[in-house]
């Protein structure tokens, strides 16, 4: 795989830099930071790896390998963060037979701090889904599905922030539209918001109120279609601001890395999903400097 | 001039502003790094995981190698053009098991069934027919739906067939010309009159344009089952020992 690094400048940062020296001696600033982001997507209810003689994936994934892989990565950076993008069930008899139970006990038995919904939660209906929470450990985030007329009201959040090391990070989730890929007996009352408008509100929030220093979407709308007014992550990168990574599902789409696009205001934006059924983990790395160290308005990534 | 004026603007701006926000400013990211970590067999399992998962595991492995039926021959819905045998045998199963169902909520049966080619997800391999297989052949939880379409939709149904594909049909019968067009439809051996409605059993699935089914989207009535393809499988295979379809003449084109 070939690396690539690109370097993104603030616009003010350039006439800055000669003034820093002066304003910033007196300060302390604070100590550099690494935050890791371990992430998987439509996981599909893949609990054991695939089978040896498997087309695609022989002896692939498992969540007793992604357990160990979690722990080495948690040893390394205890700083780390660890999502899903949904679609956590429906794919093999263990959500047939116990109905997302084991999905979900073991998602948090690896510590997982949150997810979103995909489509597929709904397979057993709102109901369905609601008898799994109590095994669920981790926060169910999502913004853009107003559940306010159905059972899941109040347990799911829009948005968490997670401080690690004194970083803020804050994480919300948004949903595809259910009408036609979801039986709306199902869905039942469930509300799909506009993820475009919701995603704008809530990084605003997050940015302002909340003071993140990181803002991540977890997305379950799907990489890029072939039809440009369909909302995609790679829309919503370029239509919004203050995101600074989207972790996305849905279209099980298998990135060598993490794609750069640039946001409303020009700022990169990292949109990134590892395929489906647990074969791959995503990692991405955030290493943060004192916001007001001046001569580090430019970001570098390495991808 | 102008670049000389943002200058000054910015210096003037952000000076202040860098003073009063010291406390609160928080961290920027000056280095992102990405890369994507395969889960292989190079990872150990954790031990805690897999003891954790055994009982579940046993459990779902015994029921899903409960032998149901037995098939003498292995089927594809690759075996042949229009009709498979495999094909048949799930349309045939739907129209058998279901329209009890159907009939007892309604007073009577409904007139034919339509699947689709895409769901038959696997082959019926020759030997022993286990729960497992039923998974194999349709993991998906789509349930039985009968909805009721006009004499005109109905063409519309067999205008979408005449393209082809061998989606399973039972109870209904298509013949094409040789190049392609309609020689005959006929459902329940008779053919489609314009004013008549008629009842036919699909899954949710194409029910709401799946595989761009879109005559089926707007019945003039409907009625879900609470009926699972695959629970649909499962009892068919119960009810017979030997399942052993074959592919006949209810969809052909014509050679000549």
């Amino acid at each position: 795989m070939k690396r690539r690094s690109f370097i993104q400048k603030s616009a003010a940062a350039g006439s800055l830099i000669g003034l820093s020296g002066v304003t910033m001696s007196a300060l302390s600033l604070k100590a550099k930071k690494h935050i890791t982001i371990l992430h998987t997507n439509d996981v599909h209810s893949h609990i054991e790896p695939f089978d040896k003689n498997d087309p695609k994936f022989p002896n692939q994934g498992g969540v007793a390998r992604r357990m160990t892989l979690i722990e080495n990565v948690r040893k390394e950076n205890p700083n780390t963060l660890l999502l899903d993008a949904g679609d956590i069930f429906q794919g093999t008899p263990y959500f047939n037979f116990y109905g997302g139970e084991l999905e979900f006990k073991l998602m948090s038995m690896l510590k997982y701090d949150a997810a979103t919904l995909g489509n597929h939660d709904f397979d057993n209906g709102i109901d369905g889904l609601y008898a799994q929470l109590p095994h669920a450990d981790f926060q169910l985030l999502t913004a853009n599905y107003d559940f306010s007329n159905t059972l899941m009201d109040g347990h799911t959040k829009p948005y968490n922030v997670f401080v690690k090391d004194g970083v803020k990070i804050g994480v919300f989730g948004l949903g595809i539209a259910l009408d036609g890929l979801v039986n709306k007996r199902l869905y039942k009352e469930t509300k799909y918001l506009d993820p475009v408008e919701i995603a704008t509100d809530i990084t605003q929030k997050l940015r302002s109120s909340e003071n993140c220093d990181l803002v991540i979407c977890l997305s379950h709308l799907g990489y890029d279609y072939k039809d440009p007014d369909r909302i995609s992550d790679i829309k919503l990168a370029s239509l919004t601001s203050g995101i600074d990574l989207i972790i996305g599902g849905h279209t099980h789409t298998f990135l060598e890395k993490p794609t750069i696009v640039q946001n409303k205001d020009g700022q990169f934006v990292l949109v990134n999903q590892v395929g489906w059924a647990g074969v791959n983990v995503g990692r991405i790395d955030f290493y943060l400097d004192d916001a007001n160290n001046i001569e580090s308005q430019a970001t570098v990534i390495e991808v | 001039m102008t670049s000389i004026c943002n200058k000054y603007y910015w210096i003037l701006l952000l000076l202040p502003l860098t003073f009063l926000c010291c406390k609160d400013a928080g961290f920027k990211p000056e280095r992102i790094k990405g890369e994507q970590l395969q889960v292989d067999q190079n990872i150990q399992e954790n031990q805690a995981i897999v003891d954790y998962i055994a009982p579940y595991k046993k459990s779902i492995d015994d029921q899903m190698n409960s032998i149901l039926a037995y098939a003498p021959v292995s089927l594809s819905k690759k075996d042949s053009p229009y009709n498979t045998a495999i094909g048949n045998m799930m349309a045939d199963a739907v129209f058998e098991m279901a329209n009890p169902v159907f009939t007892s909520r309604t007073g009577y049966p409904f007139n034919a069934v339509l699947l689709n080619y895409g769901g038959i997800r696997a082959t019926l391999n020759s030997g022993n027919i286990t729960t497992k297989t039923a998974y194999e052949l349709m993991p998906f939880e789509n349930e039985v739906v009968v909805v009721e379409l006009s004499g005109a939709t109905m063409k519309k149904l067999f205008n979408y067939l005449a393209q082809g594909t061998a989606h399973p049909i039972a109870g209904m019968s298509l013949i094409l010309n040789k190049d392609g067009s309609i020689k005959e439809h006929l459902i329940q051996g008779e053919p489609v009159v314009d004013n008549n409605t008629y009842f036919i059993a699909t899954n949710d699935y194409l029910q709401q344009g799946g595989d761009n089914m879109t005559f089926l989207t707007n019945p003039i009535s409907k009625l879900t089952l609470d009926y699972k393809v695959r629970n649909v499988l499962i009892d068919y295979f119960k009810k017979y020992d030997t399942i052993a379809p074959m592919r006949d003449k209810r969809f052909i084109k014509l050679e000549q």
